[in-house]
C-alpha cells in the first residue's frame, strides 16, 4: 500500500515529521518498507542568485557566471543557454551529489577558469525533463535550502512517499483514510471528517439492478446510479499527480476517480459506459462456461459460481474483481452507471484465483471492504463525477441491503493488563478504542463496520496494546517453573540423537543437512518413490517425494563432491525420513556413507579403498555409544541398495538395530558415484532402552589368576559364517571362556588347493579367565576338546592338522 | 697391588666390546685370576700383614669390579646410542592421515537454542513435518479461507482420487507442534520445538526448506513482559553479547493475540553486522500472547490459562550469529563449507562453558 503525506494530510491534521509519522506507522503494524522522500535527496542544493555572467574567454557557449549564494559571491562556469545576469538559480556547492548525472561537484577549471559549483536543471535533479536549461525560479533568497522553497511553493514536488505492507487483517488500512484513523488514535494528530452527504438525482436510473436469489449471500448490496452528460477527458493534475505518485498511471477521469477511492477510502468502484449497457444488470452466479473480455484485454471463462453481473447481452463484469471490455468507459462515454457494492470475501478470492487476475479491487475484497460503505461510496464518486465531468445524477438504485455486522465483544481492561504486562489506564483504553471508531457500550465494545479482523475480546487487547506501543513495553522476568536447578529436559531419543551426532563426527564423518524431498527415482531406488510420499506442487521434479531414506541424499551430495574433485569423503546425517505420508510414517535414523580411500596414498602403506568392514565398524561404534549390546547377531539379509554379498544386519532377535554394507553397483551408477562407496543406516528408536535401575553399577569383578589363551584353527565350508564359529566356541564353557577372537582367515586358491575345494580355514583364540583357582591341564585340555567338539558339531567343520 | 690397579683399570677402560671385558674380569677375578691368586695368598701371611693386605685386597677387587660394570653400562649405552643414530627417520613425513569430521550449524544452533531454553525450563517438543491440514491451518486459527492460508506458499501431499480428505500439508512453520504439546502435555506448559519447515520458495534468500523453533509458555500469569525478557535473556545468551535491545512492533499472526514482531538493535558498519549497537534494527522473530481460539484447539480453558509463543529462524539466527551468507549453501553439503562452516564434534554447547567453543 502506498500512498503520499500530502494524501494523508487530507485526511489527517497533524504537525507530526515524516519520521514520526513513519515510526508510527512501523509500530502500529502498518510496517513501512520503504520512504520516498524527494525533499531529503535536494536538502543540499541552495537557492543563489546571478549578479554577473559574461562570456568565457575561451569558449562561445561558456559563461563565467558570479554567483551570490548563501556564503558569499562565489564563480561558477556554466553552459546553459539561458545563464544570465538577475535570475535566480540552484546551486550545487563543491561536494554536493547530483542525482540526475550521477556525480559528485568538484572544484575544477574549465578551459583555465575555476568554476566552483554547478547551476542544476530540472532532470540533474530528476525533478522532471527540462534540460533546455538550468532551473529559473521566480522567488526564493540566495543561501535558502531548495528543498524548503519547494515546500513552500511547489509542495507537490517534495511529497513524500510512503510504503507499508499490510498485514491480512487490516483491509480498513488498505485506504489512506484508515490509515489516518490509527495515526490520530495514536495521537498523530486528528482525524478530519469526511462526510458523504446524498447527491439528489433529478431522474429515475433506466438502469436497474438486481440480485439474483442465488447470488444474495455473497453479493448482497449493489448500489448504483446513472450520470448522464459528462466529458471524460484526462483527469485534472492533481488527481494524476496522486495516482502517479503511487504507481498508477492516469487513464481518464472517470477511471481515475474509481482508482482514487480504491485507495483513498479502500472502496472499489466500477464505471459502465451506460451507452453500451443492453437493458439493466443482474448480479449472479455463472453458470460455468461463459467467457467475457476483461478490461486488460485477456478473455476470461467462467467456473460455476463466480459472482457476475451480466446485462441482456452477456456478462459485463466479474464481480469484486475486474470490469469487463465491452462496456468500459473510454473518452466517448457520455453516460456513465457508477457501481459501489460488496461481495464476499471467501468467494472473490476464489473467482480471483482460478482466473489469476490480480487486481486492486480483488486485493481489497478478499480481505474484506466496509459493507457499510457502498452507500457513501456511490456519492462521493457521484459528487466527483459532476465536480469533474459535468453531467447530471439519477437517483440512487439500491438492490439488496448493507450485510449486518454489528455485533459486540466483552472489554475487560484488567486482562489487557494481564495480557500485555504493561499498565495502561482503563479511561486510555477506552479512548482508544474510541478513536478507532469503536462504540463503548458499559462493558462491551461494538467494532466498526470496517474490521471484519475484531472477533472477539482477544482482538480488543491488541487494538489496545498496538496503539499504546509495544515499543514502550519493558521485559519483566519469568522464573523458572520450580524453584532451584533446573530438571534435564531432554526425551531418551533426543539424547540418543545428540550422541549419535557426536559420535559419529568424532568417527570423522562431516554432517550434512539435506532436503527432505528427493527425485522419484532417487526414492525408487531406496524403496520409496511410490504415489503416498507424493508431493502435490513439487518446486521441481528433482524434489518430488518425501526421501524414505537418507542415504539417496548423501550419495548424491557425494557425487557432486566427487564433481568438484573431492575424492575422500565421510558423510553423516541424522534426519526424519517417510514411509508413506501419513504424519505417523516419519520416523528418525541416522546414515553414513564412505567413498573413496580408507587409507589414500601415501607413505605409510598401500593405498586402500574403503570397504564393508569400515561401514560395519562405524555402525558397531555408532551404536555402542547410544548402548546397544555389544553381543549382538549379524544377519546377512541387508536392504537391496546394498551388494548382496557383502552388506549386513545388526539385529537383536528380530529387531534391525542397524544397517551396512557396500552400495549396490547399480544403485552407484544410477546417482553418478564413483565408487568404492559403502554405507550404513542406524535405527536409533529400535535399541532397547535401559530399564531404569537407579545409577549403581554392578559391582566389578576381576581375577588375580593368570587367564590361558589357546588357538584353534579349523576347516571349513567357505560360506560358514565366523560368527556362527565363535558362537558356538564361546558356548564350550560360559563361565571359563572370557572371549573369542577370530585371527585369520584362509581362503582363496592356496587354500582349496590344500584343503580342499570350497573350504577355507577360520584360526580363533579361545581365552579361559579362571575366577576361582589356576586351571590344571587336565582341565584346560577338557575345555579344548569341547570348543572343537561345539564348532565342529556347530558348523560341519574340522579341525584343521 | 698398585700395578696390579693400574693394568687392570687402564684395561677395562680400554675394553672395545662385551667379550673383552669378560675376559679381563676373568683374569682379574675370575678362580684363577691375578687378583683371586692374591688373595689366597693372605692364608700364608702374618696376621698383622694380612690386617693392611687383607682390606686393600678387598677394596682392589670391588673397584675393578665397579669398573667392569661401568663400563659395561657404558659399552651399551654406547652400542644403543649407535643403533639409534641409525634408526633416522624423516619426521616432516605426513603423519597417517585421520578424518574429522563436523556438526552442522543448524545442529549445532539447535543444541545452543536447545541448552538456554532448557534452563528457563523449557522442554523439547516434536511433531511431524508431513502435517494434518488442521494441526497445521485450522487449530491454529487460520481457517480455510484466510488469505494466510495463500500466502503461506504451502506444500500439499498428494491424495489418491478414492480419498476425500483434505491433502496433508509439508508443515509450513513449526507452530502445529504447539497444539501436539498442549493436547498431550496440557497446561501449565513450557516448550520448544525446533524442526523443519517447507514452503514452496526458491530463490536468493529463500529455500524450499528451512528451520523454526518455536516457543511456547503458558500458566495463568505470564504476560507479554515476560515474553519480552525470555527474548531478552535469550537473545543476549544467544548471541553473545552484554547488552542486547529488542523492540517489539505490532504485527498480525491469525494465532497470536496482540502480536509482534521483534527487532534486535543493530549497526552494519563497515559490512559487518554488529548487534547490540547502531541505529539499525533488525527484524529476528515473530511472537505474540497465544489467541484464545488457538489455546480451545489445544484443549486448555483460555479463561484460566494465558501465555505466549514466537518462531524464529534457525538457520537465519545461525547465518547473523557466526556470519554464513548464503541460506541456500546449508543444504547443499558442498564438502568445503561443511568443513569451514561446521563445529567440532567436542564443541557440544553448554551454559556453564559456554555455547560457543
Amino acid at each position: 500500500m502506498k500512498f503520499t503525506l500530502a494524501w494523508l494530510k487530507e485526511h489527517l491534521d497533524t504537525a507530526a515529521t515524516l519520521d514520526e509519522i513513519t515510526f508510527a506507522l512501523s509500530d502500529l503494524g502498518l510496517e513501512v518498507e520503504n520512504v520516498t522522500d524527494p525533499a531529503a535527496a535536494l536538502s543540499t542544493f541552495s537557492i543563489g542568485k546571478v549578479v554577473a555572467a559574461e562570456k568565457h574567454p575561451d569558449a562561445d557557449r561558456l559563461k563565467v557566471c558570479r554567483v551570490e549564494t548563501g556564503s558569499g559571491e562565489t564563480q561558477i562556469i556554466c553552459g546553459a543557454p539561458n545563464a544570465r545576469e538577475g535570475i535566480t538559480v540552484v546551486v550545487a556547492a563543491p561536494g554536493t551529489y547530483v542525482p540526475g548525472i550521477d556525480t559528485t561537484i568538484q572544484v575544477g577549471k574549465i578551459r583555465g577558469i575555476e568554476s566552483h559549483g554547478m547551476m542544476c536543471s530540472e532532470r540533474e535533479l530528476e525533478l522532471g525533463e527540462g534540460h533546455d536549461g538550468i532551473i529559473e525560479l521566480p522567488s526564493g533568497t540566495a543561501g535558502q535550502p531548495f528543498s524548503d522553497w519547494l515546500e513552500e511553493n511547489d509542495p507537490g514536488r517534495t511529497d513524500p512517499v510512503i510504503e507499508i505492507g499490510i498485514t491480512p487483517n487490516r483491509p480498513d488500512a488498505l485506504g489512506v483514510r484508515g490509515i489516518a484513523r490509527d495515526l490520530a488514535a495514536r495521537g498523530l494528530g486528528t482525524l478530519k471528517p469526511a462526510p458523504a452527504p446524498e447527491v439528489p438525482g433529478t431522474f429515475p436510473s433506466p438502469v436497474s439492478v438486481t440480485i439474483a436469489e442465488d447470488a444474495r449471500d455473497v453479493a448482497p448490496v449493489f448500489c448504483g446510479r446513472l450520470i448522464r452528460g459528462v466529458r471524460n477527458g484526462p483527469s485534472p493534475d492533481w488527481l494524476q499527480a496522486r495516482l502517479k505518485a503511487i504507481g498508477l498511471r492516469p487513464i481518464s477521469t472517470l477511471v481515475d476517480i474509481t482508482n482514487f477511492f480504491t485507495h483513498d477510502r479502500a472502496r472499489p468502484l466500477h464505471v459502465f459506459d451506460a451507452g453500451k449497457l443492453a437493458g439493466g444488470l443482474t448480479v449472479h452466479p455463472a453458470r460455468g462456461g461463459e467467457t467475457m473480455m476483461g478490461l486488460d484485454d485477456k478473455e476470461y471463462t467462467f467456473e460455476p459460481g463466480m459472482t457476475v453481473i451480466s446485462d441482456d447481452a452477456g456478462i459485463q463484469s466479474i464481480g469484486g474483481v475486474m470490469g469487463g471490455l465491452a462496456t468500459g468507459c473510454t473518452t466517448e462515454t457520455t453516460d456513465v452507471f457508477v457501481e459501489s457494492a460488496w461481495f464476499d470475501p471467501v468467494r472473490t478470492a476464489f473467482t480471483g484465483r482460478a482466473l489469476k487476475i490480480n487486481s486492486d479491487a480483488r486485493y481489497r475484497f478478499e480481505r474484506g471492504v466496509d459493507p457499510a460503505s457502498a452507500r457513501d461510496g456511490l456519492e462521493l464518486a457521484t459528487r466527483m463525477i459532476l465536480d469533474l465531468c459535468g453531467g447530471e445524477a439519477s437517483e440512487a438504485v439500491i438492490a439488496g441491503a448493507a450485510p449486518d455486522t454489528t455485533r459486540a465483544y466483552p472489554f475487560n481492561p484488567d486482562r489487557v493488563v494481564s495480557l500485555v504486562g504493561m499498565d495502561i489506564p482503563e479511561a486510555e483504553q477506552r479512548k482508544t478504542l474510541e478513536a478507532l471508531g469503536f462504540r463503548l457500550e458499559a462493558d462491551m465494545a461494538h467494532p466498526p463496520s470496517w474490521r471484519p479482523d475484531i472477533q472477539g475480546s482477544a482482538d480488543l487487547v491488541e487494538e489496545v496494546a498496538r496503539i499504546a506501543s509495544l515499543t514502550k513495553l519493558e521485559g519483566k522476568p519469568m522464573p523458572r517453573p520450580r524453584p532451584g536447578l533446573p530438571a534435564p529436559v531432554l526425551t531418551p531419543l533426543q539424547r540418543r540423537e545428540r550422541t549419535l551426532r557426536r559420535t559419529v563426527a568424532g568417527a570423522g564423518y562431516n554432517e550434512c543437512v539435506s532436503y527432505s524431498f528427493v527425485d522419484q527415482a532417487s526414492a525408487a531406488l531406496f524403496g520409496g518413490g511410490g504415489p503416498d510420499t507424493k508431493l502435490e506442487n513439487p518446486i521441481s521434479s528433482e524434489m518430488s517425494h518425501m526421501r524414505p531414506a537418507l542415504l539417496p541424499g548423501l550419495l548424491q551430495a557425494a557425487a557432486r563432491n566427487q564433481a568438484r574433485g573431492q575424492g575422500e569423503l565421510a558423510l553423516f546425517e541424522i534426519g526424519a525420513v517417510f514411509s508413506g505420508g501419513e504424519p505417523e510414517n516419519q520416523s528418525l535414523v541416522a546414515s553414513g556413507i564412505l567413498v573413496g580411500d580408507a587409507t589414500p596414498r601415501g607413505v605409510h602403506g598401500a593405498r586402500r579403498g574403503v570397504d564393508v568392514f569400515d561401514a560395519k565398524a562405524d555402525l558397531e561404534q555408532a551404536l555402542a555409544s547410544i548402548g546397544a549390546p555389544a553381543k549382538a547377531q549379524i544377519r546377512r539379509d541387508a536392504p537391496g541398495w546394498f551388494h548382496p554379498g557383502r552388506s549386513g544386519a545388526i539385529c537383536l532377535g528380530k529387531t534391525v538395530l542397524g544397517v551396512f554394507g557396500e552400495i549396490h553397483p547399480k544403485v552407484l551408477s544410477a546417482l553418478d558415484v564413483k565408487g568404492p562407496a559403502v554405507g550404513w543406516t542406524l535405527f536409533p528408536d529400535a535399541v532397547p532402552y535401559p530399564r531404569s535401575s537407579g545409577t549403581g553399577r554392578p559391582a566389578l569383578k576381576v581375577s588375580g589368576l593368570q587367564a590361558v589363551e589357546r588357538d584353534f584353527a579349523f576347516v571349513l565350508d567357505r560360506q560358514v559364517a565366523a560368527l556362527d564359529v565363535v558362537n558356538a566356541a564361546g558356548g564350550a564353557d560360559k563361565a571359563l571362556i572370557e572371549s573369542v577372537r577370530v585371527f585369520d582367515e584362509f581362503t582363496g586358491e592356496a587354500a582349496e588347493a590344500q584343503m580342499g575345494e570350497g573350504k577355507k580355514s577360520l584360526a580363533i583364540a579361545v581365552r579361559l579367565q579362571p575366577m576361582e583357582r589356576t586351571l590344571t591341564d587336565e582341565e584346560i585340555d577338557a575345555v579344548s576338546k569341547k570348543v572343537i567338539e561345539k564348532v565342529t558339531k556347530a558348523t560341519g567343520g574340522s579341525l584343521r592338522g | 697391588m698398585d700395578d696390579l690397579r693400574q693394568k687392570y683399570l687402564a684395561a677395562i677402560a680400554e675394553a672395545k666390546g662385551e667379550g673383552q671385558l669378560e675376559e679381563i674380569r676373568v683374569a682379574a677375578l675370575g678362580k684363577k685370576g691375578e687378583i683371586a691368586l692374591e688373595m689366597r695368598k693372605l692364608g700364608q701371611m702374618s696376621p698383622e700383614e694380612r690386617q693392611t693386605a687383607g682390606p686393600a685386597l678387598n677394596a682392589l677387587k670391588a673397584e675393578v669390579n665397579d669398573a667392569i660394570l661401568a663400563r659395561r653400562s657404558g659399552l651399551a649405552d654406547a652400542a644403543l646410542d649407535e643403533r639409534l643414530k641409525a634408526e633416522w627417520l624423516d619426521v616432516t613425513l605426513p603423519s597417517r592421515p585421520v578424518r574429522s569430521g563436523t556438526v552442522h550449524p543448524v545442529s549445532q544452533v539447535t543444541e545452543e537454542v536447545t541448552a538456554l531454553f532448557a534452563d528457563m525450563g523449557f522442554s523439547v517438543a516434536e511433531g511431524p513435518q508431513v502435517e494434518t491440514d488442521w494441526y497445521n491451518f485450522d487449530a491454529l486459527n487460520i481457517a480455510s479461507h484466510h488469505p494466510a492460508r495463500a500466502e503461506m506458499d504451502t506444500f500439499y501431499m498428494a491424495r489418491a482420487e478414492e480419498d476425500d480428505r483434505p491433502p496433508h500439508v509439508l508443515r509450513t512453520h513449526t507452530s502445529p507442534v504447539q497444539i501436539r504439546s498442549m493436547l498431550a502435555q496440557g497446561a501449565p506448559l513450557r516448550v520448544i520445538a525446533p524442526g523443519r519447515v517447507y514452503r514452496a520458495d526458491f530463490d536468493q534468500t529463500h529455500t524450499p526448506m528451512f528451520h523454526q523453533v518455536e516457543g511456547l509458555a503458558l500458566d495463568t500469569d505470564i504476560s507479554m513482559a515476560n515474553l519480552k525478557w525470555v527474548l531478552e535473556e535469550f537473545c543476549r545468551a544467544f548471541f553473545e553479547v552484554d547488552d542486547v535491545e529488542l523492540r517489539f512492533r505490532a504485527s498480525h499472526f491469525p494465532f497470536t493475540e496482540p502480536s509482534a514482531e521483534v527487532d534486535i538493535r543493530c549497526s552494519w558498519e563497515g559490512g559487518a553486522l554488529k548487534l547490540g549497537e547502531g541505529d539499525d534494527w533488525l527484524e529476528i522473530l515473530g511472537s505474540g500472547m497465544v489467541h484464545p481460539n488457538v489455546l480451545k484447539a489445544g484443549g486448555i480453558d483460555p479463561e484460566v490459562y494465558q501465555g505466549f509463543a514466537f518462531g524464529m529462524g534457525i538457520d537465519r539466527i545461525a547465518m547473523l550469529k557466526y556470519g554464513i551468507p548464503d541460506l541456500r549453501a546449508f543444504f547443499e553439503s558442498d564438502l568445503r563449507w561443511l568443513r569451514h562452516y561446521g563445529f567440532a564434534s567436542t564443541a557440544v554447547p553448554t551454559m556453564r562453558g559456554g555455547l560457543t567453543a
